[in-house]
């Protein structure tokens, strides 16, 4: 398990090394801003990871609006033109069901197509192809026609860009059997698990986050290294704890880590799960960590009716209801459509005090319903 | 002498046989032929083919037994679906034989075929046999796509027959998609997109042409104009029903989708184009026997005697029957003996097929993902009945 420094994030490997050895050192690691430490934005994790897959299989090629001259609306795709020519880093007009259907048929026949989405607000567009000409297609077949397919771009909320281009489609496509779904929030996440659905035989839908391009994470050697790669449904523990659970994913698990940096000065010891996954999701992991909890709190950005939570909530409550000692708490975006003013966008989406409030309920909960009427 | 000035008509290459019938068996020569077809090509943007059409006597016996083998299948379905043997949606290809053997003749194996749910006969064009065929649409597990499928979703990979799809439209950026990809991996193939009027004004359609155009892509969509999408006529549907012109920028062929050698010789020409350079537009003028679906009497929105009289003008198979008999390379005789001969080859393979069984109740969690990593699934109680998805 990875050590957590106070500042919440995950020790390097380095780091790990020179605590045993050398604790001032280590301490110094820890912070994460020495020079021994390698960091890497999110950004510079997704085209690393693009650049690699590309140079190490020639079927594999870039599709979407922007990618090749513009280098990528949000510069995820700077220099793979020039390294790779405009037959594998392709500029398409802005037509995502076309697009999105030649992707397909370039996989039927055997590509591995990566489609970017500009967000995937556009992906509704397209999204006939992803699940009726994609993700249902193995099945139909019998095993003849699979989908090595990635579709991938910026998911959820971003800022002050109003209702149409901030909604978080993770339950969505998480719904449909055929797809898988990766959500990654760190560095490391971002290239091990698009590497991971590159390589993947079956569609992936690959929702990252605009607001995490620029962060930085740490990364080790083992993650620089172009082989590296994540299992897709393995969802990570990002912070141990034991007296409550909290899964959360994508940018989330950022606010989640915060809180439960703040719970801890509270004393309540909070887990924090990045769920890494949505399809497959990873119950194993979350059952266990609630049957050592006996708490939950499931964190998204997304819109709360039909969500992640609930799906996590109810796996939870099939296998692991005797552990509960509260019942679960869902934090999620507000059920309306994204407004702009920031005032109002800052209470549409969950804020760190959000998850705060909601894992002390789950803790001060020891009394059952009845008792307390 | 009648016979004499029927066989003036033949062309020079063949002398005129002596009179004894008896002997003589079906032809199989080789030797080449030339024949017209029934209407000369319109295009758009493009210099037509040759109204001359060569084939050979073979050929053309293909041509009939391969559209009878259809005919009869498609039949036998209706029967099939009426003693309830195959359920849900059931769309019949009767009538438009000639599109579906025309364009096998003018390419190969390699070149890829995608159409949409009325799929039976391009599925045995390229080379798939009956038995599967009948034992998908009853969802047996001797079926094409192991009973999982169904009707509307036939494939056969290994045959680059791409299905088989339930949205309308949806298969024309597909089959760009293959396009592009046979481009991609410089194949020197084609894709044949096929979609009906219905499917031709979808947005999803002008998308994928728009991008094929650009890219120089080698996909060839063919507009199987049967006049009626569902229960509307052409001319409700389509502000411009002129389907080789829908592609604005793009060539397009009018064809006589009843005519197998007109089919044939367009599909060599837009072959021809698309590998050279990249998209165009084929609209085979066809005709549906059948209503849209077993749902669809096909009577409602169409009189009996315009479906009667497409019979007797153009039917595909009466034509080549006639093409076969006029220049005597078969009898009467020899062409019933072979249709009843297929009669028998599809009631065996119904047989056979009803002998099937039904998929074991564990395909039902079987190739939901290529590669499922052991993850679970369910069903509608998960407590009763899950799996681990291999």
């Amino acid at each position: 398990m990875a050590y957590i420094d106070e500042s919440g994030r995950a020790e390097t490997m380095l780091g790990q090394v020179l605590r045993r050895l050398r604790p001032a050192a280590a301490a110094e690691v820890a912070r994460g801003y020495s020079a021994a430490a390698k960091e890497m934005t999110v950004r510079d994790a997704l085209n690393s990871a693009l650049d690699e897959e590309m140079s190490a299989d020639p079927s594999v090629f870039l599709m979407g609006e922007e990618v090749g001259e513009y280098q990528g609306a949000y510069k995820i795709s700077k220099g793979l033109l020039d390294k790779y020519g405009p037959d594998r880093v392709l500029d398409t007009p802005i037509t995502e069901a076309g697009f999105t259907g030649i992707g397909v048929g370039a996989a039927y026949h055997g590509l591995r197509p990566i489609i970017e989405f500009m967000t995937f607000n556009f992906s509704m567009q397209a999204i006939d192809h992803i699940i009726n000409s994609a993700a249902k297609s193995n099945y139909m077949s019998a095993g003849q026609i699979s989908v090595p397919i990635v579709f991938r771009g910026p998911n959820g909320a971003a800022a002050g860009v109003g209702a149409q281009h901030s909604q978080c489609y993770a339950a969505w496509y998480a719904h449909v059997p055929g797809l898988k779904v990766l959500t990654p929030y760190s560095s490391e996440d971002t290239r091990g698990l698009l590497k991971a659905a590159i390589r993947d035989p079956d569609p992936v839908i690959f929702l990252e986050n605009e607001l995490l391009y620029g962060e930085s994470f740490p990364v080790s050697a083992e993650v620089l290294d172009s082989s590296f790669c994540l299992p897709i449904g393995k969802a990570k523990i990002e912070r141990e704890g034991k007296d409550v659970t909290i899964t959360a994913f994508s940018k989330m698990v950022g606010y989640a880590l915060q809180a439960a940096e703040i719970l801890s000065k509270e004393g309540i010891s909070a887990e924090v799960i990045n769920l890494r996954s949505i399809r497959p999701l990873d119950r194993a992991a979350i059952n266990a960590s609630v049957r050592k909890t006996n708490r939950l709190v499931t964190v998204e950005e997304g819109f709360p009716q039909h969500g992640i939570g609930a799906e996590i909530c109810m796996s939870v409550v099939e296998e692991s209801f005797e552990y509960l000692d509260a019942p679960v708490e869902r934090i999620a975006g507000a059920d309306v459509p994204m407004p702009y003013a920031a005032n109002l966008e800052r209470m549409a989406v969950p804020q760190v005090d959000d998850i705060v409030r909601a894992a002390k309920r789950a803790c001060y909960r020891a009394v059952p319903m009845a008792a307390a009427a | 002498m009648a016979a004499a000035a029927l066989l003036r008509r033949i062309p020079a290459a063949r002398a005129p046989p002596t009179v004894f019938v008896a002997a003589r068996s079906i032809s199989d020569s080789t030797a080449a032929l030339t024949i017209e077809t029934s209407v000369p090509f319109t295009s758009h943007l493009v210099d037509p083919p040759s109204r001359d059409v060569t084939t050979t006597p073979a050929e053309l016996v293909t041509f009939f037994r391969d559209m009878s083998l259809m005919r009869r299948m498609e039949i036998a379905a209706d029967s099939l679906y009426k003693a309830k043997l195959i359920r849900g949606f059931c769309h019949l290809y009767d009538g438009q034989e000639a599109v579906a053997v025309g364009m096998e003749a003018a390419i190969t194996r390699s070149d890829s075929i995608i159409t949409a749910y009325r799929d039976h006969c391009i599925y045995l064009a390229r080379g798939g046999d009956l038995v599967s065929a009948f034992s998908e649409l009853m969802g047996r597990e001797a079926g094409c796509s192991r009973g999982k499928g169904g009707s509307m979703h036939f494939y056969k990979k290994d045959a680059n027959f791409y299905g088989g799809h339930g949205i309308v439209g949806a298969q024309v950026p597909l089959g760009c998609g293959l396009a592009f990809a046979q481009k991609y991996k410089k194949e020197d193939t084609a894709t044949f997109a096929l979609y009906g009027d219905g499917a031709a004004n979808q947005g999803q359609l002008f998308e994928a042409l728009n991008i094929s155009a650009l890219w120089k892509l080698p996909a060839i969509l063919v507009c199987e104009n049967n006049h009626y999408g569902m229960g509307t006529a052409e001319w409700r549907a389509a502000k411009s029903p002129a389907y080789y012109k829908r592609g604005d920028y793009v060539p397009g062929l009018k064809v006589d989708g009843m005519d197998v050698l007109a089919v044939k010789q367009a599909c060599k020409f837009a072959k021809d184009h698309a590998v050279a350079n990249g998209p165009i537009v084929l609209e085979m003028d066809t005709y549906r026997y059948h209503g849209h679906s077993m749902s669809d009497p096909g009577s409602t929105y169409r009189t009996r005697d315009e479906i009667s009289g497409v019979r007797q003008e153009r039917d595909p198979i009466e034509r080549v029957r006639k093409l076969l008999l006029t220049r005597d390379l078969a009898t009467a005789a020899e062409l019933k003996d072979m249709e009843k001969e297929i009669r028998k080859q599809v009631d065996d393979a119904i047989a056979k097929a009803k002998e099937s069984s039904m998929p074991d109740t564990s395909e039902l969690f079987t190739n939901v993902y290529k590669k499922g990593f052991g993850v679970e699934s369910f069903g509608p109680d998960r407590k009763e009945l899950r799996a681990s998805l291999p």
